[in-house]
C-alpha cells in the first residue's frame, strides 16, 4: 500500500439522533494510520437528521464550508482515525477510493490508460482506440529505460518531461533533451539503491514534451477541471460546470529548458516566482476562457474541443473502472488537469485526487466554497435527493453507466447524431437558483408522497 | 432649402478631398486603369461601364464604407465664417476651461521632468535599442523602477474640474426650487430626456431582441439568437458597413464581433497598415519618452493587477507606445476640445520653428488610460490590427472622456444626463446618496471615464461597446451608468 496517503484529508460525518428509531453510534477502533477518512454517515431510514456530525483537519475553504451546512456539528474528539481494515456501516461516507492510486499516479494511470487502449483496439477497432490518445508518450522509469531510449533516438531533438510519480506541486520536474541528462539522474538513483537500500527509489515517468502548447498573450496555461466519481461499478460521474486556467507567469519559450518558471504552471510554483504578485493571480474562471476561444475561433471549434476533454474524462475512468476496489461507501472530487496545445487538441497532464482546496483569491474562494457545497449536495448526506436528478448546483451528470444526454426522456443511442451530453464546462453556472429549485421540488414531492 | 443643399455641397467636396490622400484612391484608380482591359468596357460608355464594374467587383462597397466612415466623425455642420476654434468646441468658457485644465496637466509634467531631471525625450544609445528590439514581445518582464513616477493625473482631478464649471452668462436666481439641479454638475447643457432617448435607442426596446438578455440560457436559441447570428454572417459576407452598424445596436455574437468592428471602423489591415506600424515600432525603438514610462507605470498599477487583463500585458506596451508616437493622431485635435501640448527643443523657448508636439501624438495618458486598450486584446490578437482598432476608437469615441466639451457626447453631457436620470427617475436613491454625503457623481465618475473597462465583466462590456459603435455616440454609457449605480447601490438601500 503506496504511503502517498499522507497528503490526503478525510474528514467525518455522523449524524447525531436521539429519535429511538436512530442508528447505533460507530463503534471505532483503529489501525493503522493510514485511511483517514471523510466518513458520511447516513441513516438507514430516510427521515430528518437531527444533526451531522464532521471533523477536518484543513484549515480552509472546506472547513468554511463544513461549519455552515446547516444541521451539520464540528467534532473536536474524533472518533475514528482510519477506515483501512474495519467495518464500516451502511451510513458512512467516506472521501476517496482505496486504490485511488491507480489513477492518480502517473505511472499506473499510463499503465491502465495502455492496456485499456488495447483492449478496445481489439474490440472495437482502430478508429475507437484512437480516442484514447490524449496522453502523450509515457515511460515508467527506471523499468522502461530501453523502450524510452528507443523512443528518443527515434525522434531527436525533441524536449522530455521527467516527472516523479508521487509527488505533487510541481516538485521534482525537470525538462531535458540529451539522453545524457538523464543518464546522469539514472547512476545517481543506482548508486543510491545500492547504499541506502532503506529509501526506495522514487519512480518516474518520461513523457514526450508537448511543445506548442497554446498561448494565450504568449504565457503557458493549463486547465483545472473537477470530477465527481459516486461509484465505479456502475460508472457515475459528474462533471463541475466551473474550474480555471492557470497561468504562467513568464513568456513561453522552448530557449530556457531549465527556467521551471516559464513550464510548470502549478499556482505553487508559480507563487515563488520573483515576478510574481499577489494581487495578480495567474488564473482565468474557465467561463472566461470558454468565452476568449469563442470570439478567437467560433462557437463549433470550442464545442469540438469540450466534447474531446470530455473524451478524456470518459476513457480515462473507463480505464480503471475494473481496476479500482468498489465500495458504496466512496466517492471522490478528482481534479484533472488538461492542456490544449495549438490545434485545439486537448492532452491529459494528470488526476488528482486531493485537489488543493486553499483559496489564492476571492473568486478563487467563491468557486472552491460553491464546488464543495454541491459536492455534499450530491453525496446527500440528509437524503433529500431522489437519485434520478441530472444536475445538482453546478455538478452535471455526465456519466450514468452510459453517456447521459442534454434532452430529457430516454437518450436516442442509435448514433442519429442528435445526442449532445449533458456536460456545461464553461458555462453559465447559475447554481443557487438550480438547487432553490431543486430543493422545493423535492419538498413538494415529499410532501406529496406523505 | 438652398442651405442644405450648399451644406451638402460642402460636406461632400470635404470628405473627397480627405479621401483623395487616401489609399483607397489610389486603389480605385489602378483598379479603373486595369479594368480597360477588359471586355465589356466599351470607349462610347467609359464611365457607366467602369462604374458597372466598381459595382460588381466590390470597390463601390469599400468607397461606400469609407464615404460612411467620414460621416460618422464629421463634425456638425456649423456657420461657414466660425472660426476653426468653434469647431473644436462652440462655447467659450468650456475653451477656457479645457485651456486651464491642459495648462495645469502641462506643469505637472514638467515639474515631474524637472525633478526627477528627465529629458523629455532623448536618443536611445544603440546597444539598448538592439535589447528592446530582443525584449519587444516581452516588455511585462521588465520591472524597471517606477517608484518616482506619478500619473500625470487621475479621473478624481478632472472630476473636480468639472464640477467647477460655470456657464458666466447664466444667473437661474437666487432661490432653490424644486427644479435646481442637485448633483455636481452645474452647467446647463440640453440632455436627452427619456422619452427622447427612447425614439434614439429605439432598438434597445424591450419588444426587440437583445443579445446579451435574449441569448441567455431559458430563452430558446430559435427565437431570436440564430436569426440573429445568420443575418451577422450575411452581413459580414456583404462587407457593408452602415449595415453593420444597425446590426450591432442589437449587439454582436462572440465569434463574429472583431470581423464587425473592423468593418464598422472601416479597418482592413492593408500591407501599407502594418508597414505604418513597423515604422512606429522603430520610432519607439530609437528613442526614449518620458511619457513612455507613465505608460509603464499606468500598465503595471492597472490592466496588469486586473485578473483578466493582466495576460494581456505585453500587448498594451506594444500598443500604447507606438500610440504615442503617431502623429496621424494630431488629425483629431481639430474636433477635439483639447489642443496637444507643444515643446521647444533645448534653448529655444518660444520659438515656433523649434516646437513639437509632445508626445507626437498629442495625447497625454492619465491613470487609467491602458484599460482603454485591454478589453479589445480579447479580440484582436495581431498587433498591427489591434493597433488600427483602438486608433480609430480613440479617436471616434474615447478622447470625449476625458476633454471639456459641450458636444452632447463629451463627459460632461454624460456626467449630467446621469444625474439628470438618476434624479428624476431614481429620487430616492439619489437623495439617500446626498444624505450619506456620497453623491452618485462622486462614485461613478471613474467608471464613465474609462467606459466601464475593469469595471464590468470582458463579456458584458463588449456588449456594452458594440451599442457604442452602433449608435456612434456615448451616451448609452450614461443609461449604463444610471444601472450600473443602481445595482450596485441597492443592496445599500435596502
Amino acid at each position: 500500500m503506496p504511503r502517498e496517503c499522507q497528503r490526503s484529508e478525510y474528514h467525518v460525518f455522523q449524524p447525531l439522533t436521539s429519535s429511538p428509531q436512530g442508528y447505533g453510534r460507530q463503534d471505532l477502533s483503529s489501525e493503522n494510520q493510514n485511511y483517514k477518512g471523510h466518513g458520511l454517515s447516513k441513516g438507514k431510514e430516510r427521515e430528518q437528521r437531527a444533526s451531522i456530525r464532521f471533523k477536518t483537519t484543513l484549515m480552509n475553504t472546506l472547513m468554511d464550508v463544513l461549519r455552515h451546512r446547516p444541521g451539520w456539528v464540528e467534532v473536536k474528539d474524533w472518533l475514528r482515525e482510519n477506515f483501512d481494515h474495519t467495518y464500516m456501516d451502511e451510513h458512512v461516507r467516506i472521501s476517496h477510493f482505496r486504490n485511488h492510486y491507480e489513477l492518480t499516479r502517473k505511472n499506473y494511470m499510463v499503465k491502465n490508460l495502455k492496456r485499456f487502449r488495447k483492449q478496445l483496439e481489439r474490440e472495437a477497432g482502430k478508429l475507437e482506440a484512437a480516442k484514447c490518445d490524449f496522453f502523450p508518450k509515457t515511460f515508467e522509469m527506471p523499468c522502461e529505460y530501453h523502450l524510452f531510449v528507443e523512443e528518443f533516438r527515434k525522434n531527436p531533438g525533441i524536449t522530455w518531461i521527467m516527472k516523479p510519480v508521487a509527488r505533487s506541486q510541481g516538485k521534482g520536474i525537470f525538462l531535458f533533451r540529451r539522453l545524457k541528462d538523464i543518464m546522469d539522474w539514472r547512476k545517481d538513483t543506482r548508486s543510491s539503491d545500492n547504499q541506502k537500500d532503506d529509501i526506495p527509489v522514487e519512480n518516474y515517468v518520461a513523457q514526450r514534451y508537448i511543445e506548442n502548447p497554446y498561448l494565450i498573450g504568449g504565457r503557458k496555461f493549463d486547465l483545472r477541471v473537477y470530477v465527481l466519481v459516486m461509484s465505479y461499478i456502475p460508472l457515475r460521474a459528474w462533471l463541475y460546470r466551473d474550474g480555471f486556467a492557470r497561468f504562467s507567469n513568464t513568456r513561453f519559450t522552448l530557449n530556457s529548458i531549465d527556467d521551471q518558471y516559464v513550464h510548470l504552471t502549478n499556482v505553487a510554483v508559480q507563487k515563488t516566482s520573483p515576478d510574481y504578485h499577489p494581487k495578480k493571480g495567474c488564473k482565468w474562471m474557465l467561463q472566461h476562457f470558454r468565452q476568449y476561444l469563442a470570439s478567437k475561433h467560433g462557437p463549433e471549434a470550442v464545442e469540438t474541443l469540450f466534447r474531446d476533454i470530455d473524451n478524456i474524462f470518459v476513457k480515462s475512468l473507463q480505464s480503471v473502472q475494473k481496476v479500482i476496489i468498489s465500495d458504496k461507501h466512496c466517492f471522490e472530487l478528482y481534479g484533472y488537469d488538461i492542456l490544449i496545445d495549438q490545434d485545439l487538441k486537448p492532452w491529459l497532464l494528470e488526476v488528482n485526487a486531493s485537489p488543493s482546496l486553499t483559496a489564492s483569491s476571492q473568486e478563487d474562494y467563491e468557486l472552491k466554497t460553491c464546488l464543495l457545497e454541491d459536492t455534499l449536495h450530491v453525496v446527500d448526506m440528509e437524503a433529500r435527493l431522489t437519485g434520478r436528478e441530472k444536475r445538482v448546483g453546478g455538478f452535471d451528470l455526465m456519466w450514468n453507466d452510459g453517456p447521459v444526454s442534454r434532452e430529457e426522456g430516454a437518450p436516442d443511442l442509435s448514433g442519429m447524431g442528435n445526442f449532445v451530453t449533458n456536460t456545461h464546462l464553461g458555462c453559465v453556472n447559475d447554481r443557487k437558483k438550480q438547487l432553490r429549485q431543486l430543493f422545493c421540488s423535492l419538498q413538494l414531492q415529499k410532501k406529496a408522497s406523505s | 432649402m438652398l442651405q442644405e443643399e450648399s451644406d451638402l455641397s460642402l460636406i461632400i467636396a470635404q470628405i473627397v478631398q480627405k479621401l483623395k490622400g487616401s489609399n483607397l484612391y489610389s486603389q480605385l484608380e489602378r483598379q479603373a486603369w486595369a479594368s480597360l482591359q477588359r471586355p465589356e468596357i466599351k470607349l462610347e460608355s467609359l464611365k457607366e461601364d467602369i462604374k458597372e464594374f466598381f459595382k460588381i467587383s466590390g470597390w463601390e462597397k469599400k468607397l461606400q464604407n469609407a464615404v460612411y466612415s467620414e460621416l460618422n466623425v464629421f463634425p456638425l455642420p456649423s456657420h461657414p465664417a466660425a472660426p476653426p476654434e468653434h469647431l473644436k468646441e462652440p462655447l467659450v468658457y468650456m475653451r477656457k476651461a479645457q485651456g486651464s485644465w491642459e495648462k495645469r496637466i502641462l506643469k505637472s509634467l514638467n515639474s515631474m521632468c524637472t525633478e526627477l531631471s528627465i529629458p523629455l525625450a532623448r536618443k536611445r544609445p544603440v546597444g539598448e535599442q538592439k535589447e528592446l528590439l530582443n525584449k519587444w514581445n516581452e516588455m511585462g518582464t521588465d520591472e524597471p523602477d517606477l517608484s518616482l513616477f506619478r500619473p500625470v493625473y487621475a479621473p478624481k482631478d478632472f472630476l473636480e474640474v468639472l464640477i467647477n464649471l460655470r456657464n458666466p452668462n447664466y444667473e437661474n436666481g437666487d432661490s432653490l426650487s424644486f427644479r435646481t439641479h442637485l448633483g455636481l454638475i452645474q452647467v446647463p447643457l440640453k440632455v436627452k430626456d427619456i422619452p427622447e432617448l427612447k425614439e434614439c435607442f429605439v432598438e434597445l426596446g424591450l419588444n426587440i431582441g437583445q443579445l446579451g438578455i435574449d441569448d441567455s440560457t431559458q430563452v430558446p436559441p430559435e427565437l431570436f439568437e440564430n436569426e440573429h447570428v445568420r443575418i451577422g454572417q450575411k452581413v459580414l459576407a456583404e462587407q457593408d458597413s452602415a449595415a453593420a452598424q444597425q446590426y450591432i445596436r442589437q449587439g454582436s455574437p462572440t465569434a463574429l464581433r472583431a470581423e464587425l468592428w473592423a468593418l464598422i471602423l472601416n479597418i482592413s489591415s492593408q500591407p501599407e497598415d502594418v508597414l505604418y506600424y513597423e515604422q512606429l515600432k522603430t520610432n519607439v525603438i530609437q528613442h526614449d519618452l518620458l511619457v513612455d514610462s507613465l505608460i509603464y507605470k499606468d500598465v503595471k498599477l492597472t490592466a496588469s493587477n486586473d485578473d483578466y487583463y493582466f495576460v494581456f500585458e505585453d500587448y498594451l506596451y506594444q500598443v500604447l507606445l507606438c500610440f504615442s508616437r503617431d502623429t496621424s493622431v494630431l488629425s483629431h485635435f481639430a474636433f477635439n476640445s483639447a489642443s496637444p501640448p507643444k515643446s521647444y527643443i533645448r534653448g529655444k523657448l518660444g520659438l515656433e520653428e523649434y516646437a513639437v508636439f509632445y508626445p507626437p501624438n498629442g495625447v497625454i495618458p492619465f491613470h487609467g488610460f491602458s484599460m482603454y486598450v485591454a478589453p479589445l486584446c480579447f479580440l484582436y490578437h495581431e498587433p498591427s490590427k489591434l493597433y488600427q482598432i483602438f486608433r480609430e476608437m480613440y479617436v471616434r469615441f474615447f478622447f470625449r472622456l476625458h476633454s471639456i466639451s459641450s458636444h452632447p457626447s463629451g463627459i460632461v453631457s454624460l456626467c449630467l444626463l446621469f444625474e439628470t436620470l438618476l434624479q428624476t427617475y431614481l429620487p430616492q436613491l439619489f437623495y439617500h446618496l446626498r444624505e450619506i454625503g456620497a453623491q452618485p457623481l462622486r462614485i461613478s465618475f471613474k467608471w464613465m471615464v474609462r467606459a466601464f473597462s475593469g469595471y464590468l465583466a470582458t463579456d458584458q462590456l463588449l456588449l456594452l461597446w458594440d451599442r457604442i459603435l452602433g449608435y456612434n455616440s456615448l451616451e448609452i454609457l450614461a443609461d449604463m451608468w444610471c444601472t450600473y449605480t443602481y445595482s450596485t447601490n441597492i443592496e445599500y438601500l435596502l
